[in-house]
């Protein structure tokens, strides 16, 4: 950026960057001028006029507002002046004539900044005596958003994040002067992913959140610092909690992921842990083959017994391991261990075969960090819609497109939220993605300019599957492309929570932890720890659940894992837990998966332990403790310690903390990042600094997988959605009615010929399972392709196969 | 008939039927001026504008060839023509293009020409349908003859001109919220720094903002030299100029004079005099925003920008309002205030909430509620839009709007204190507020 100059505050000589504005300046230097409007992450609009300072010109002192004030060298400043206070005492005035004085009916009270101002500096008594402005109030202007027009100060910070920062616009500013007044659009609600930002942002009452409206006060609450643990990008959060229940996330500023923005799933999507049915006890399924619940050391002990004569009979690789993404690291080493060591079977997979593969995602480990973002000059998306997976990573894509000038370029088969920002939008027929590829690579015909740009670094490469159809074959291809550009960053997608976390501390079929491949065991540390692992690869979660079907494996042991509701083909998830000889679970609910499991254990969630999570670029940030768990439930990694100690094969385990130094002890990469690290010096999380890929990848074109084409045949498209009917959303009150519901997305074209419209219904056939889906007319798709959401309340999973058929109802 | 030369007022008086015709114009000589102008450099015409002395019509009074020397090199550069006249008092630019409007579109080719522009901008006050009709119909006009469009009168150079009508917002003639306006956002005034229309102005591109007055005036500074347009007037403030006058005057209307006259000839000699021979209580020097003058100071003091900033006034848009001792000072000052409360767009505290303030208390005044305190309150919350309440003013807000509602107070507290004393003395209920029905506003 700009050199540092000279500026004189209030006698006071600095040295600050040129390029901040007055007030950044200020408070970087320990000077606070008071604002409302000012927003370190927003464009200064220089309206509520509180941060007036006087500063010295050729013409004697004058007045300027200190948020859009350039710097320049030599300049001198007086922020205490009494012609300062004066200003700024009149600005808190003119804000508290029509302000209601309902601070103690308010949600802001006690934590408002006009609140905090007029108790230092404001007047005792009003002069103002004139009736006050009046709204109908609140107004709700979503499902999860209420505006009281009369609290409202008019700072835009709501306004100007919708337009600059969240790219949905959905309220302004209407009418003018007095009657000035943000609003929706008639008949458009602010049916925004990131609303929740503007409530957290309002300097007043005006905004607020249904679901935390009028439900504490902020003197009340117990604020604690953690990692959000609904997308990978490591959103640094404060959970605030009140007698034992945890009540609000705040987002928090983090440079290197989230910028402070949190998406509403993030922000309101913790309700599911008070929900009425959290399991408290672990069930055991009895003679009559309902699950009952009972003591732990039963249940403990029968699961122990079950897995050892398993064991005995059939030896570990009878018995297979799926999930682990959705706890702590110290939870997925637990569970790595558990299976490798007490069970003896490398069958472990985190990823709900809607992943990459292990190898390929530890390959690229080091390659990108969110923060490439900021300096990137062209941006290659070829992923999942940011918008719907991963919000708070759209959001710096977006900043980087919009407010950086980066050339983004959206490679998908359907409209995605970033295409508004996009300069080169590629659509694609799924199935087509490796045709696509290679002329995108070769720089063909239309492809020319976008293959230039990717030649101009530094590039920033996005990679992941954009379905659940999709090859990952393709993802790896597009990834070993983009690899090898000139100063090219890639950061790999993969889903749920602590993914990442899991590969590293070897929940993999192929890795050991460290991301150490199986094969050739590396570490001295990791064979004397562990005492030696099974050899050869394991099978991956949809291998592991073929082999249940077809009685090669006999039992599963699911950590936070839900196939049936995961797994593209959820059916044939449930029919192979029904054939299944014993299943354990670990879960925080009976799910469609959990239900048909011998034992299970209830688990602490989220908020309820502590321990450590990596991100998509390898951040470990830390979560915490915040609120007791239900009922008796505990930690995965004590349940796993417990039950392999009953096996007699025991794993050794004490404390998380205790945990994370035998990680860093077998996988010397997290040597770096230690517990203390991440809890006292870095708050904002540090990168694991793993080994250069061992094996590097070739980029192979891959072959295209389309489908052969035949009569009413369409390809599939399967892709997620924020809102779902997974258990975040369908367990809270505030998200259980958002997500969009099971639909068939149809060119306009396509519906025509297949003799329907909007609304109407049409069949959708993939193999054996069928669903009966309303149209949704999508201008966006390539003709011949139907898109349904993923995961959606009443609607079947279709399963991975692209080529699917369609026909009116 | 006037005392002075006729220059930009000429032919709609010579013509009063047809003067807003392309026939009546070419007949007139008109488009020789652009034809002219089209043979000369840039740098040449920037110089002739700067040496003529013309003064923006607009109210800054700000050098206009020194305004274009200041435009910045990236192109395309606009020239946006501001008739979005919506000053109480200010009626010039209605008749200009009203009924020439050939001689603004000249003018626009002119300042084209000069600037490098090859687009232009007519912004026209939104309650002024029949000079937009007329300006529209001699835009078109100009079109087909080739005085506008591709390779106009064979130069060379291609020229657009657009004709857009406002919505309805006083702020709109501030020229940043009228470049707002123009690309389609709520007008609202630009922070400056960081952009001066000049660097950056509509679609961020340099842009030149002038009055349509000043426009007009190019084809006759073009015809005659800058010398002689220097020459029309005795005095530093060159040229002629528009006054509107009106109020408590017999002739009230639109004159063009030359600067340097006294307020007693304009009001007394050319406008005729007070209604019914009454006393001259007061009037607005230079349209709404202007601090008031008194006769006891001021009848006899030149009409010219120096001398109405050395007595803390403005010549402003030359809309004079003329008030009679008839005239109730409180409520002459609560209408003034009204507006610019109404007006306001809402972005600055201070004036948001300040100028409604203002009017509250006064409104409050003129219903018999007011209070000792009220005179003391009047001054504070003023203070605190505009500090000091001079002018020009120091102003805690973007633009002088909120200064501008300030005028009226501070000239009421300065010449007419008696008179709020008055109200107040008179208050028949002072503890009490006025039966103001509150309004609750609905709707999402």
């Amino acid at each position: 950026m700009s050199a540092e100059i000279r500026i004189t505050i209030d006698g006071q000589d600095l040295h600050v960057p040129g390029h901040q504005v007055l007030i950044h300046a200020a408070q970087d230097n320990g000077v606070y001028i008071p604002r409302f409007c000012w927003h370190p992450r927003m464009k200064p609009v220089g309206m509520c006029r509180m941060c007036l300072v006087e500063i010295e010109g050729p013409r004697g002192r004058m007045l300027v507002p200190s948020c859009t004030q350039p710097i320049h060298q030599g300049m001198v400043v007086h922020t205490q002046s009494e012609t300062v206070k004066k200003a700024q005492e009149g600005v808190l005035e003119f804000l508290l004539a029509n302000h209601p004085l309902d601070c103690p009916v308010c949600d802001k009270g006690g934590e408002c900044p006009l609140q905090d101002q007029t108790m230092a500096h404001g007047p005792g008594e009003s002069r103002f005596v004139e009736e006050k402005r009046h709204y109908e109030k609140p107004i709700p202007i979503s499902d999860l958003v209420m505006l009281d027009r009369e609290r409202c100060i008019l700072c835009a910070r709501c306004t100007r994040f919708s337009d600059e920062i969240s790219g949905d616009p959905l309220i302004e500013f209407q009418d003018r002067g007095n009657a000035t007044q943000v609003n929706t659009f008639p008949d458009e609600p602010f049916a925004s992913y990131f609303s929740g930002n503007t409530v957290q942002l309002c300097p007043v009452g005006a905004l607020t959140a249904t679901p935390y409206r009028f439900r504490a006060r902020p003197w009340d609450l117990r604020a604690i610092a953690s990692t959000c643990s609904i997308c990978t990008a490591g959103d640094s959060i404060t959970v605030q909690s009140s007698q034992n229940q945890v009540l609000r996330y705040l987002g928090v500023d983090n440079d290197a992921t989230n910028h402070g923005w949190l998406s509403d799933k993030c922000r309101f999507g913790f309700e599911y842990l008070h929900a009425e049915d959290r399991l408290t006890a672990p069930l055991v399924r009895g003679p009559d083959g309902e699950l009952h619940e009972t003591d732990w050391a039963t249940a403990l002990s029968y699961a122990a017994a079950k897995l050892t004569e398993i064991i005995s009979k059939r030896g570990g690789g009878a018995v297979g391991g799926l999930g682990g993404a959705r706890g702590t690291n110290e939870d997925a080493y637990a569970f790595a261990k558990f299976m490798r060591v007490a069970v003896g079977s490398n069958h472990l997979d985190a990823q709900m075969d809607d992943g990459l593969d292990p190898q390929f995602l530890a390959a690229l480990a080091g390659k990108g960090t969110i923060g490439d973002l900021e300096s990137a000059k062209t941006i290659l998306l070829w992923a999942a819609d940011l918008k719907e997976e991963y919000p708070t990573l759209y959001l710096r894509v977006r900043r980087a497109a919009q407010e950086l000038g980066a050339r983004l370029i959206v490679v998908h088969p359907r409209a995605t939220g970033l295409d508004d920002r996009g300069t080169d939008v590629i659509r694609y027929r799924p199935g087509q993605g490796a045709e696509t590829l290679r002329e995108l690579a070769a720089g063909e015909g239309e492809f020319a300019a976008v293959r230039a740009a990717l030649d101009h670094g530094p590039v920033v490469a996005i990679v992941g599957r954009t379905g659940l159809t999709e090859s990952p074959k393709l993802a790896e291809a597009v990834a070993a492309f983009a690899r090898d550009l000139p100063d090219a960053s890639v950061l790999p997608l993969a889903r749920r929570a602590n993914t990442y976390g899991a590969l590293d501390m070897g929940v993999a079929p192929t890795l050991l932890p460290g991301r150490a491949p199986v094969s050739g065991i590396g570490c001295a540390n990791l064979v004397e720890s562990w005492g030696g692992v099974p050899e050869g690869s394991g099978r991956d979660c949809r291998r592991m659940l073929e082999g249940l079907q077809d009685g090669s494996l006999a039992a599963l042991v699911m950590v936070g894992a839900d196939p049936v509701s995961d797994v593209p083909d959820g059916a044939m998830a449930a029919s192979a837990l029904e054939a299944a000889e014993f299943i354990v679970a670990v879960d925080l609910f009976l799910t469609e998966s959990s239900r048909h499991a011998d034992v299970v254990f209830p688990a602490l969630g989220f908020a309820e332990k502590e321990g450590t999570v990596t991100n998509l670029e390898g951040r470990v940030q830390k979560v915490n403790r915040v609120v007791p768990g239900a009922g008796q439930s505990r930690e995965d990694w004590s349940i796993l310690d417990d039950l392999a100690m009953r096996m007699d094969r025991p794993i050794h385990l004490a404390s998380a903390e205790q945990i994370s130094k035998e990680i860093a002890h077998v996988a010397p990469a997290y040597e770096g990042v230690s517990w203390d690290l991440v809890t006292w010096d870095h708050p904002d999380g540090a990168v694991v600094p793993l080994e250069a890929p061992r094996a590097p990848l070739e980029y192979v074109p891959v072959m295209a997988d389309a489908p052969k084409p035949r009569a009413s045949a369409f390809v599939l498209h399967v892709a997620r959605t924020l809102y779902d009917a997974g258990v975040v959303c369908s367990r809270g009150m505030a998200l259980k009615d958002l997500a969009p519901g099971a639909a068939a997305h149809l060119t306009p074209g396509d519906a025509q010929s297949l003799g329907v419209g909007a609304g109407g219904v049409v069949r959708v056939v993939s193999g054996d399972v069928e669903a009966d889906l309303p149209v949704v007319i999508d201008d966006s798709l390539t003709p011949g392709v139907v898109y349904v959401p993923f995961n959606q309340p009443g609607g079947p999973h279709l399963g991975h196969e692209l080529a699917v058929t369609v026909e009116a109802v | 008939m006037s005392r002075f030369p006729l220059v930009i007022t000429k032919r709609m008086t010579e013509y009063p039927s047809d003067s807003h015709t392309l026939d009546r114009y070419l007949a007139t000589g008109g488009y020789e001026a652009a034809r002219t102008a089209l043979g000369r450099t840039r740098e040449e015409l920037v110089e002739l504008v700067k040496e003529s002395g013309l003064l923006g019509r607009g109210g800054a009074a700000f050098s206009a060839g020194l305004k274009w020397s200041f435009l910045a090199d990236p192109r395309p550069a606009y020239l946006v023509v501001n008739g979005d006249e919506s000053e109480p008092g200010t009626f010039k630019d209605r008749q200009l293009l009203e009924r020439d409007p050939h001689q603004m579109i000249e003018g626009i080719i002119i300042g084209s020409w000069a600037n490098q522009v090859h687009h232009a901008f007519v912004y026209i006050r939104g309650e002024y349908p029949k000079p937009a009709r007329r300006v529209q119909q001699a835009v078109a006009d100009a079109y087909a003859a080739g005085y506008l469009g591709k390779n106009i009168l064979d130069s060379g150079y291609d020229l657009d001109v657009t004709v857009h009508l406002g919505a309805g917002a006083y702020i709109c003639g501030e020229e940043t919220a009228l470049l707002n306006s123009l690309e389609g956002r709520r007008g609202e005034p630009r922070l400056k720094p960081p952009y001066f229309p000049a660097a950056k102005g509509l679609y961020m591109m340099p842009t030149i903002v002038n009055n349509v007055e000043t426009i007009a005036n190019l084809p006759h500074i073009i015809e005659h030299g800058a010398e002689w347009y220097q020459s029309l007037s005795d005095c530093e403030d060159t040229g002629t100029f528009m006054m509107s006058v009106s109020g408590h005057v017999k002739k009230p209307g639109n004159y063009e004079v030359v600067h340097g006259i006294t307020w007693r000839e304009l009001i007394y000699d050319i406008a005729g005099g007070m209604r019914d021979d009454n006393d001259l209580k007061a009037w607005v020097p230079g349209g709404a925003s202007a601090p008031w003058f008194v006769p006891d100071l001021h009848l006899d003091k030149p009409i010219t920008k120096a001398a109405c900033a050395d007595d803390g006034s403005m010549l402003g848009s030359g809309a004079v309002i003329v008030m009679d001792h008839t005239t109730d000072m409180v409520a002459a000052a609560e209408r003034l205030v009204r507006f610019f409360a109404e007006e306001s767009c809402g972005q600055c505290t201070p004036c948001r909430e300040g100028t409604t303030w203002l009017d509250m208390i006064l409104q409050r005044m003129l219903h018999g509620a007011g209070r000792e305190a009220d005179l003391g309150l009047l001054y504070d919350v003023s203070d605190n839009i505009s500090v000091g309440m001079g002018w020009p003013p120091k102003q805690t807000t973007i633009c002088p709007l909120g200064p501008s509602a300030v005028s009226a107070v501070k000239s009421l507290l300065e010449h007419f204190r008696h008179e709020a004393e008055a109200h107040i003395a008179r208050a028949t209920h002072p503890e009490t507020r006025p039966a103001v029905p509150v309004t609750i506003r609905r709707g999402a």
